[in-house]
């Protein structure tokens, strides 16, 4: 018998404002427990919640990148639940009218092109933290209590693994590129739940789904679902049922885990939240955010290959990061070479951040540095080899390239009227290698060129003395 | 020294004066609280400390050095704040509520926190964890609820001026009960930022006082826009004293049929003298229907009941308040603190708004509550489109004994029939004293469109220059 | 309608309450008849009637973006029933939804 399989997904991204989305508490990443925190976060008695600004902004900037519509009024709504990370003991969310709806985001899986219905999104709070402890007792930080989040819930539109994987990608480069979220599964600023049910080819109505919550990266996704479908039809084979459940990936295994078995879909009495007004978002305040949206990874990367001429594999390093494409689009735009600051991006920017540890942020290296040092390169006022020297200084230090060049005499020599009687002097000085050359030894030419470079302390621009060499040496 | 003569402008002129100081009257106070509360337990806490601010402006501040009750479901930092629950008994708050922070602004001074109605959830001040506050005009009988203790505590001349809450009648019932002035401001009108919540979109701060005038003071202090309160108006705020010693010629007043068929006997006699006075005093009298009158007791406990159950889920044992020992796990610490923690009325309405917002139920009860809301909204703003006020009877009967009613939840329930529709509407609404009837104070409630409680003012300063109730001194109190 | 014993053990779990087997009687008796005055609600024609669940006069009521400390922890956990080193101590958790 042959299945077919429904997957959807449930991915929320952190988005990134400065402060919580009811309340001014800082949001930060690993700060001591529940420091960032106030009597909001705590939902003491008599507190009310008040919106940030910016998490609908970089909400609405999702949306504008994924085409879907953007409900002119929406409304905040509380979902009951009780747990200790979740202070008043209900989430505020989006139920009744969320964020936006009907988006889209088109994937190519085996060649072929699919777009990947999104049914909703919605903008909502993090919960706190727990830590279970051993003997008994568990810890609670509210620190990310109140982290803004957004929810994006696909149609159950995706019909294997590698659609899933390919979605989860492409959803995260998209977010990526609007600035609006870290998209860091390890730090939890992109969390996928999956859910999957199968059904007898031919069949209509969907089968009974499995979810699973919390994967850790998109290759456990995809693994976690291949198992599903294998384990959901030999179930179905037997003549079993599949279970309403929550099952957890097992990474030593490589098999999925049950959770839980759901009765039904818990009980969360969503209701409208009274202690905010409803929002409405206006079409001039969408055309303003629109307007500020970042160009997206796709476009960047169809000028990088088909304008500036990059191979594929340099266009998609530099497209790894929202702020490595950015980085490059600036040097490009202060008048570097492409394709150099691509070469100097892709190796030695890249090699210094790994090797340091540090974040493209971190550093003083600045596009119009990067920019001035290749321009320096590219009309022949610095060597490959000193410019080596100049960026190690500009990286660490923020120097100023030209400056530096400047102050330190690094000024590669290309005059021929200063070069040539040098050329001259080391030839008269050196009959050996005169007579090695005119026998055909090439290495000779090295050796006279490493004197002139020892002569003018490596300033000495190389082509113009290969060029005077060898004129000169054919003049003997 | 007590307060049964006195108000807000009485008390600043001595003290501006140098008749009376402020260290004095606050000490006075405290010991004149310590001296009745015996009988009549309208306090939950009583600051022994308590001392005026500094640097008193008497001029600038009519405030300044006054004594203000506050119901302790109002968040007042430091100061022990317990809604009148176990679940919070022993709860002090690390901030301040807006409306203390704008009366310490004005210089007010605090003597403590007065006794109410658990969670504000009762119309008689018996659902106390500290127990029943008693009617100063007679020990047996209740002093309404839930703000019960503010409206015993200013009646009974322990302070000139309260604040108390009010989600279906809360300030406007027991100021009837207790023969003083109370109002519910417009929702919106004063913040919410520290105000215990019951039911959010009900739920109002208000003041109660002896004279209008007085309760016009507080409230010009207490009122208008504040960054914590995103349901907050930006309006802005009038002197309300402006409103007071004004004609109500020409004021168009509208009498509601079903009200006026609530009440019968002396009580409707009572009501009716106050309508014929303003009637005598040049205002347009007009008999209005409200026809869904009969909906609005299910109508409000469906909807506070859901957004109240909602409200208290955070007390849980876990960050503040009450936990049960002896727990097993984590499930056991929610359950036992809550069930030992929360009062019977306070359990039943939290079961109610549960199943209200349940799956199965939530069409059938909180949708089709929140429907007919906007009716009820709707025929108000008809008969506003043509009137000024809406005036009636504050209750249907005066004061019940204590005990009498406690065991009949919904009996209970439907006292609020007069005063929860304001509360539906958000519109503004006071209760002013009309008379006695068979010794106990009746309220003649006034109603007015959004915004406009000048209209109201106007017309409870006009009944209190005419019917002189503020002279009366509450039986219990004299001896 | 009618409301069964069921119905109100299911909806104190909702609410994280318990009644004991003498109260349970009680209680349902009485939660039925406040449920059942609360459906007295149903007579009213609402079709086509749009739902009101608060009356403001604002919408679209935002804060900047701006970051602000209010309180530091310790005095956050003053009222904490038990702690350790900054965190809130609970008993453990069983299972994260028990509504079902």
């Amino acid at each position: 018998m042959n299945f077919k399989s429904t997957i959807g997904f449930e991915v929320h991204f952190e988005l990134k404002t400065k402060s919580k989305i009811f309340s001014p508490s800082p949001v930060s990443y690993g700060a001591e427990a529940n420091t960032e925190t106030n009597v909001i976060d705590w939902a003491m008695p008599g507190v009310l919640p008040f919106v940030n600004k910016d998490v609908y902004r970089l909400g609405i900037m999702v949306a504008l990148a994924t085409h879907a519509h953007i409900l002119p009024t929406t409304h905040f709504d509380r979902k009951n639940y009780y747990y200790p990370d979740s202070p008043k003991a209900y989430q505020i969310t989006q139920f009744f009218q969320p964020l936006a709806r009907n988006g889209y985001v088109e994937i190519e899986v085996h060649g072929k092109k699919k777009r990947i219905g999104i049914h909703e999104m919605h903008i909502e709070e993090d919960a706190g933290k727990n830590t279970h402890g051993t003997n008994g007792f568990s810890y609670v930080d509210l620190n990310r209590q109140g982290v803004p989040l957004l929810e994006v819930v696909s149609e159950p539109e995706i019909a294997d693994p590698d659609e899933g994987y390919a979605y989860l990608e492409k959803l995260r480069k998209i977010v990526q590129f609007t600035g609006a979220s870290d998209v860091k599964m390890e730090e939890g600023s992109m969390r996928v739940d999956t859910n999957i049910s199968i059904r007898p080819a031919g069949q209509k109505e969907l089968g009974t789904k499995v979810e699973m919550k919390n994967l850790n990266s998109f290759e456990h996704v995809r693994k976690s679902l291949a198992y599903e479908e294998k384990r959901q039809a030999q179930v179905l084979l037997s003549g079993g049922r599949v279970q309403l459940s929550t099952r957890r990936f097992d990474e030593a295994t490589g098999k999925t885990v049950l959770e839980r078995v759901k009765e039904g879909d818990a009980d969360y009495r969503y209701f409208p939240e009274p202690d905010l007004a409803p929002d409405h978002i206006s079409q001039k305040w969408i055309d303003e955010i629109a307007k500020t949206l970042p160009r997206s990874a796709e476009e960047r990367y169809n000028q990088y290959v088909n304008d500036f001429g990059l191979k594929a594999y340099d266009a998609n390093v530099l497209l790894q990061t929202k702020e490595s494409s950015d980085f490059f689009d600036k040097a490009v735009a202060a008048g570097a070479d492409p394709q150099l600051a691509a070469n100097w991006m892709n190796t030695q920017v890249n090699g210094y951040l790994n090797d340091n540890r540090v974040e493209l942020t971190d550093i003083k290296l600045t596009p119009e540095h990067l920019a001035a040092m290749i321009k320096l390169i590219k009309d022949g006022t610095i060597s490959s080899k000193i410019a080596k020297k100049v960026f190690a200084e500009t990286i660490t230090n923020g120097t100023d390239p030209k400056k530096y060049v400047e102050d330190k005499g690094m000024v590669q020599l290309s005059d021929t009227s200063v070069l040539a009687p040098m050329v001259k002097e080391v030839v008269d000085n050196n009959p050996q290698s005169v007579e090695d050359f005119k026998n055909g030894k090439d290495r000779a030419i090295g050796y006279l060129v490493g004197q002139i470079m020892k002569q003018t302390r490596g300033k000495a621009n190389p082509k113009v003395i290969n060029k005077l060499l060898n004129e000169e040496l054919n003049n003997r | 020294m007590n307060y049964l003569n006195e108000d807000i402008d009485s008390l600043n002129q001595k003290l501006a004066q140098g008749d009376l100081s402020a260290e004095k009257l606050a000490q006075d106070t405290v010991a004149n609280i310590k001296k009745t509360d015996d009988k009549l337990n309208a306090w939950i806490t009583v600051q022994d400390d308590a001392k005026p601010a500094a640097d008193l402006d008497f001029a600038k501040n009519k405030l300044a050095g006054i004594p203000i009750a506050i119901k302790d479901n109002i968040i007042t930092k430091g100061v022990k704040t317990t809604a009148a629950s176990h679940i919070l008994d022993n709860y002090i708050p690390v901030y301040d509520a807006t409306v203390i922070e704008r009366l310490k602004k004005a210089q007010a001074t605090f003597v403590g926190k007065t006794n109410m109605d658990e969670f504000a959830m009762g119309s008689s001040t018996e659902h106390s964890y500290f127990g029943a506050t008693h009617n100063p005009w007679n020990l047996d009988k209740v002093p309404g609820g839930s703000s019960g203790g503010s409206a015993v505590a200013v009646a009974s001349g322990q302070v000139v001026a309260a604040l108390g809450s009010d989600t279906g009648g809360s300030i406007r019932q027991p100021a009837a009960f207790n023969g003083i002035f109370g109002i519910k401001p417009t929702y919106g009108r004063v913040s919410r930022w520290g105000l215990i919540a019951f039911g959010s979109s009900l739920d109002e701060i208000g003041v109660m006082s002896k004279r209008a005038k007085s309760a016009a003071e507080v409230l010009n202090v207490i009122a208008g826009s504040d960054d914590h309160d995103s349901t907050l108006s930006t309006r802005e705020v009038p002197d309300f004293t402006q409103f007071i010693g004004q004609d109500v010629k020409g004021l168009r007043v509208a009498v509601v049929k079903e009200y006026m068929a609530a009440v019968d006997g002396e009580m409707h006699d009572v009501i009716q003298k106050q309508i014929d006075a303003l009637e005598d005093a040049g205002a347009i009298i007009s008999e209005v229907s409200l026809p869904l009158t009969k909906y609005v007791v299910p109508d409000y406990y469906i909807i506070a009941s859901s957004e109240a159950s909602s409200n208290l889920q955070r007390y849980d044992g876990i960050r503040y308040g009450y936990r049960a020992e002896d727990t097993k796990n984590l499930l056991d610490v929610y359950v036992k603190s809550r069930s030992e923690g929360f009062g019977t009325e306070v359990k039943r309405r939290i079961m109610l708004g549960s199943f209200a917002l349940s799956a199965g139920s939530y069409d059938r009860f909180f949708r089709q509550a929140a429907k007919v809301r906007t009716l009820i909204c709707d025929e108000f703003d008809e008969i506003f489109a043509n009137n000024d006020v809406i005036v009636g009877p504050t209750t249907t009967e005066p004061a019940f004994g204590i005990g009498s009613e406690i065991s009949d939840p919904i009996k209970m329930y439907n006292n609020d029939i007069l005063t929860i529709s304001a509360n539906l509407a958000g519109i503004p609404a006071a209760s002013v004293p009309a008379g006695l009837v068979d010794g106990m104070p009746v309220g003649f409630q006034i109603m007015a469109k959004r915004f406009d409680e000048g209209s109201i003012f106007k017309t409870a300063d006009f009944i209190e220059r005419t019917n002189k109730f503020y002279e009366k001194t509450p039986a219990g109190m004299e001896d | 309608m009618e409301i069964t014993e069921d119905t109100i053990k299911h909806v104190a779990v909702l609410s994280r309450l318990e009644f004991n087997e003498d109260e349970i009687g009680t209680v349902t008796e009485q939660m039925s008849s406040i449920i059942n005055m609360a459906d007295q609600l149903s007579e009213v024609d609402t079709d086509g009637v749009a739902e009101t669940v608060q009356v403001v006069d604002r919408d679209t009521v935002f804060r900047e973006d701006k970051p602000e400390h209010w309180q530091n922890r310790a005095e956050l956990m003053k009222n904490v029933p038990e702690q350790a080193n900054g965190f809130i101590k609970v008993p453990v958790i069983i299972n994260k939804d028990e509504d079902e």
